[in-house]
């Protein structure tokens, strides 16, 4: 591991130095307990090659085009396993990406995005400010996604959730239950869920959360929303007879 | 800052030998033998099938009719009549098709914006739905290019991963279901591309005079990219050929323009809560490049969240005076046009921001008429003839 101290933000144009970082400085040792973390996911290696420098994931990214962001610093804080740089940017840098994965163009075969992906679930798993910031706002989401099975609802269109998509939205908002009963796929009458879902595939969906830890991970940035989702499909699951 | 060589050379060590895989991948082949290993079960088309070519020239099977219709939520929830003309075209080339509630979302929508999820979760999730189908007997057809590209790398880390495997298996287990994978993962413009000579073939409307510019999905093709279908006929084998082949197999001009490599500006967690980077990317490096280097009636595009940016993204431009205005459909809907679908009835373009009435003009219909037979349709509805419009209903 680099072993770097704040007067490097003197000779580092990337890395910033405390006072001016939008976050709190933490031990050394907790920013390699974090990488470690990201390493040992098994994607990973699957992720990582190498780096030419060439910079195409850069003129590849839309994020890059509008952010102070660029995957190939990303690629090689993590191949140069530069603790330091790598916490910076899980809190200030990684939320920018928009998982679009146009970075894949490497001719390495490296994958920043899914680098990304890897240390996003770190910080959510540690409750990291940046993820709980990056998370505001986004509870409902959540909560419509792991308890109906489907992310976006038609009753999420309201004009004052999405002023800038126009009148048409206060349009299907006004006219939401007969422009759905309009459908003529009969799964997608629903105003609350993409479509109707089985009850029998919901209680499935709930086991899968609650086995593989998914939920659990809600609780680091957001322990009421993680409380109401355990106690839905807890009480949803007793009903059923299983005991997860 | 000094050159970490001891750092170096401990990565060297744990990396090489490396090979890029993605020219020589062959998943199904791989899921075969995984199968005979008695690792998983594989679904098999059973079907007629078009064999189509993927970017490395493996061949790839798309299986006709008797299709399991993985749903996206962002198309059933916001543009359902993105949904409704793929079933409709469907239909209307006489193939069967399951549409069923024993289906969740992939949830990589959320997956990708928030990442409060992990990949056994997600791995357990895509096993699940495709458990369903294998069930139902119906091959899976995914709408989604979200869930198809997540699909897929789940198919990957599920090949290459035997303790994933392991730990879903288990899980699939209490839910009383095999792990199972289909022998191809298939997204509905595929499908629409492997048919497009058949669906050709019921055109009805004349496309000849619209000109049309393609935003290929980023998660069609550049997540595991070696399974995206390319022809060597258009654009040289050099772009994806889906969208592209059936515009141009419906007769509309397709035109070309700079930043076709760009993504939409989707950005998962963006359009969500920071639509400011969102919407300028859409108008910014899509819609106004489009705009001034190609003109086009329509774009056409094959994903949820592509659709959903490009549509929504160009009311708030236009207060800034951008050059903006240009109508966004999926080439489902397009084709479904082409077909004779009721724009209403069928492609649902109420739903939609972005004007679409000059397209409907420039083809023809007369999209006032049409909307008074909707809204028939909808006083029916609210005078209690009936709950709910049918199939049989739209085609009236």
């Amino acid at each position: 591991m680099i072993q770097t101290s704040a007067p490097r933000a003197e000779t580092d144009v990337y890395f910033k130095a405390p006072d001016v970082a939008g976050y709190a400085e933490v031990p050394h040792d907790e920013k390699v307990r974090l990488f470690e973390q990201v390493k040992a996911d098994f994607r990973f290696g699957d992720y990582l090659y190498g780096c030419y420098e060439c910079g195409i994931c850069v003129a590849a990214c839309p994020s890059a085009k509008f952010y102070d962001f660029s995957p190939r610093r990303v690629a090689q804080a993590a191949a140069r396993e530069d603790v330091d740089l790598v916490y910076q940017q899980m809190q200030e840098d990684i939320w920018e990406c928009s998982q679009c994965f146009s970075c894949l163009r490497c001719p390495r075969g490296n994958n920043p995005g899914g680098i990304i992906t890897i240390m996003r679930e770190v910080a959510v798993n540690n409750g990291l400010a940046s993820a709980k910031q990056a998370l505001v706002g986004y509870s409902r989401i959540i909560y419509k996604i792991m308890s109906t099975g489907t992310q976006v609802s038609p009753d999420m269109l309201r004009a004052d959730a999405f002023p800038d998509w126009g009148p048409e939205t206060a349009d299907v908002a006004d006219n939401l239950d007969l422009w759905r009963r309009a459908l003529p796929a009969e799964t997608m009458h629903t105003t609350s869920s993409g479509w109707s879902v089985a009850d029998k595939t919901l209680v499935e969906l709930y086991l899968i959360w609650l086995e593989t830890g998914a939920l659990d991970m809600i609780a680091e940035v957001d322990r009421g929303l993680h409380s109401i989702l355990l106690e839905l499909m807890e009480e949803r699951l007793e009903e059923e007879g299983i005991q997860p | 800052m000094t050159i970490p060589i001891e750092a170096l050379r401990r990565q060297k060590a744990t990396l090489e030998p490396v090979t890029d895989r993605r020219s020589s991948d062959d998943p199904r082949a791989e899921l075969l033998e995984l199968e005979r290993q008695g690792e998983l079960i594989v679904q098999k088309i059973d079907r007629e099938a078009v064999t189509v070519s993927t970017k490395y020239g493996r061949e790839k099977r798309i299986q006709k009719a008797h299709l399991w219709h993985h749903k996206s939520c962002g198309q059933c929830g916001h543009i359902p009549g993105y949904s409704t003309s793929i079933f409709w075209v469907m239909r209307k080339l006489g193939y069967d098709y399951h549409d069923p509630s024993d289906q969740t979302s992939c949830t990589a929508w959320n997956y990708y914006a928030s990442a409060t999820s992990n990949s056994a979760a997600q791995a357990a999730v895509a096993v699940r739905n495709f458990a369903a189908a294998y069930e139902s007997g119906y091959f899976p057809l995914i709408h989604c290019g979200t869930s198809y590209g997540h699909y897929k790398e789940v198919r990957e880390e599920l090949i290459r991963h035997p303790e994933l495997r392991a730990q879903v298996r288990d899980i699939m287990a209490k839910l009383g279901k095999p792990l199972v994978l289909p022998e191809e993962i298939v997204h509905y413009s595929e499908w629409f591309h492997a048919l497009r000579h058949e669906i050709a073939a019921k055109q009805v409307r004349d496309m000849s005079g619209i000109v049309v510019t393609v935003h290929p999905a980023c998660h069609y093709y550049k997540l595991v990219e070696g399974d995206a279908i390319y022809d060597p006929d258009i654009y040289g084998g050099q772009r994806t050929a889906v969208v592209t082949g059936i515009a141009e197999a419906l007769g509309a001009e397709v035109r070309n323009y700079s930043t076709w490599f760009d993504c939409c500006g989707f950005g998962f967690r963006h359009i969500l809560v920071q639509r400011d980077f969102t919407r300028s990317f859409a108008t910014l490096r899509k819609i106004e490049v489009m705009k001034e280097e190609a003109n086009p009636d329509v774009v056409l595009t094959h994903d949820t969240g592509c659709v959903t940016t490009l549509d929504k993204s160009q009311f708030a431009a236009q207060a800034h005076g951008r050059n903006v205005g240009l109508a966004v459909l999926s080439e489902a809907q397009f084709a479904a046009l082409a077909m004779g679908a009721h724009p209403y009835r069928v492609c649902q373009l109420h739903w939609h921001s972005a004007d679409y009435r000059p397209l409907l003009e420039k083809l023809g219909i007369d999209w006032e008429k049409a909307w008074a037979e909707f809204q028939s349709d909808l006083r029916r509805l609210e005078n209690g003839e009936k709950r709910y419009l049918d199939w049989d209903d739209v085609d009236a």
